[in-house]
């Protein structure tokens, strides 16, 4: 799976680490850090914390589009 | 709109003709090439879509690069870009745009291919302004950082525990490796010809408090001093860097963060506005030719663009920030599919964000465009506050540090033309609230290209450098 948060949108309320804390990560106080393109065994954490996040700022594609794979 | 005999001609006939059957190419293919395809079928474009890339890699996503795949926590192929749709693309990955024919609306490509088009989004982006001498660039252990494989050599060569790193330059980039490497315990130094750290971008006064973050943290930060030779050995290793002031530093791994070049080369010939700042557009993305005509089928997006700027008296701006690729390429992919009324402006309002030394920075708006700054909410000495910056009494830009749940209001006092200094929040204000100058540094001194850049619309402003055609 993957995923891109919008740090320009992500104001560090830290919900999401939490839920996914494999996923992502906290650096000091507010920066975010992430892993753009988990194992598909964190699909649940990651979807817990995307739906967490108060303003919306992580991205999902869980599953690949169609036509992705005809690269 | 025309109603009776057949044959009678109607524009709106013709985009609906275009959206079912025309063509159109893309060439750059990642973040805003990629987000403007979605966008383009998500809007109704049925026609046929090429998208072309000189990476042999599909969309990645570049700002993991300098920090977590550095840090050696994500693997340096492990940033790419989710898929918001299916964009039904014949993708040419691996080779470059090398031409533009815009007489017979042709793409020629580096392999002798030719790519037709309608319409055409050019989105090729920046590239990392590499070592100036070839054969030093050319050492084992010397590195920029912009590409997935940039990315992956420079962590491999952290994580074989480098006696000393030299990162050449201190914008956002360089800051951000520095501080990797400090994360790592790696010894680091960070040569800057400026002044100080992040000056183009927020300014001398910034710069002190990002000076100190870094020399905290345990960097060795020489600031005013060129580097004027790499040595390297007779296998090929990088191993001395030779300073103007006369030292020579022992360094196994060097990190040029000299800026960005915009990809405009291949438009040579085109009779395009492109220069150095990038490919002049208007503010609904469609490409201005070298006179200062406006095209009809060229539209522009991310990285490579310029334009104008109505909250920055109309001058010409280039930016290359994450957001601008994205909000350009869904109003470049919107306005090629549509005539006036349904076209849309793209007026950013500059967004940006770096974590570094254990500190979340974002700032909002132009702040180079400002003169004076002034602390607003939190404490400089603690490292965590906001602050404006202001230009003939508007608020035009503001900086935060760790204070990021603040920056959307200057956001929204920006985009009003809001009195500066800004009303106090009442709560939280610093010791020191007195609006000073920002120390911006003067075009004329040697700095890099900070990541927005107002390039004005006289020809003589000197913040832009015209030079001859050879």
């Amino acid at each position: 799976m993957r995923l891109v948060v919008d740090l320009n949108k992500c104001q560090g309320y830290a919900q999401c680490v939490p839920l996914a804390p494999d996923v992502l990560q906290l650096v000091g106080e507010e920066a975010l850090a992430y892993d753009p393109n988990p194992d598909d065994s964190q699909r649940q954490h990651v979807l817990r914390a995307a739906a967490s996040c108060p303003v919306q700022a992580i991205i999902l594609e869980l599953d690949p589009p169609a036509d992705r794979d005809t690269l | 709109m025309t109603i009776g005999r057949s044959g009678t001609y109607s524009l709106d006939e013709v985009v609906n003709k275009f959206r079912a059957e025309g063509r159109i190419a893309i060439v750059g293919a990642s973040l805003a090439g990629l987000r403007a395809a979605e966008a383009l079928r998500e809007k109704g474009f049925n026609g046929s879509l090429t998208i072309i890339g000189d990476e042999a890699h599909e969309p990645y996503d570049r700002p993991p690069l300098s920090k977590q795949v550095l840090k050696g926590w994500v693997p340096a192929d492990h940033t790419k870009l989710p898929r918001l749709r299916r964009v039904d693309a014949d993708w040419k990955l691996g080779v470059a745009a090398v031409a533009l024919d815009r007489i017979n609306h042709v793409v020629k490509l580096a392999n002798g291919e030719e790519v037709g088009y309608d319409r055409l989004l050019i989105a090729t982006g920046t590239r990392a302004r590499p070592w100036p001498n070839p054969a030093e660039g050319a050492l084992q252990g010397v590195f920029t950082v912009r590409t997935v494989e940039d990315a992956a050599g420079l962590s491999a060569a952290l994580k074989a525990r480098p006696k000393r790193v030299l990162i050449v330059g201190s914008g956002f980039v360089g800051s951000e490796i520095a501080s990797v490497c400090r994360d790592l315990d790696l010894p680091v130094t960070v040569a800057e010809r400026g002044k100080g750290p992040l000056m183009g971008a927020l300014g001398g006064v910034i710069s002190e408090i990002a000076a100190g973050m870094m020399r905290d943290a345990g960097v060795d930060l020489r600031t005013s001093v060129a580097v004027e030779r790499l040595e390297g050995d007779d296998a090929g290793k990088v191993r001395h860097a030779h300073l103007s002031d006369g030292t020579v530093l022992d360094v196994d791994v060097v990190v040029a963060s000299l800026g960005s070049i915009r990809n405009v080369e291949w438009l040579d010939g085109a009779g395009l506005a492109a220069g150095q700042w990038g490919l002049a557009c208007d503010a609904g993305c469609r490409a201005f030719d070298i006179n200062g005509v406006v095209t009809d089928h060229i539209f522009v997006a991310g990285d490579v663009a310029r334009a104008p700027h109505v909250l920055y008296d109309y001058e010409f701006m280039s930016q290359e920030h994450w957001d601008n690729a994205v909000f350009g390429a869904r109003v470049a992919a919107n306005n090629m599919i549509h005539l006036e009324v349904g076209r849309r402006p793209h007026l950013p309002l500059p967004s940006f964000w770096s974590g570094q030394f254990g500190v979340n920075i974002k700032s909002v708006g132009v702040c180079s465009f400002g003169d004076e700054i002034v602390f607003t909410q939190g404490s400089p000495s603690e490292r965590r506050f906001a602050a404006a910056y202001g230009k003939r009494g508007r608020i035009v830009g503001a900086v935060t540090f760790n204070h990021g749940k603040w920056l959307p209001y200057y956001a929204s006092l920006i985009e009003k033309s809001a009195p500066f200094p800004p009303p106090p929040p009442g709560y939280d204000r610093p010791v020191d609230a007195e609006a000073v100058p920002a120390r911006f540094p003067d075009p004329r001194e040697p700095a890099g290209n900070p990541d927005v850049v107002l390039t004005g619309h006289d020809p003589t402003d000197r913040s832009a450098e015209f030079r001859p055609r050879a």
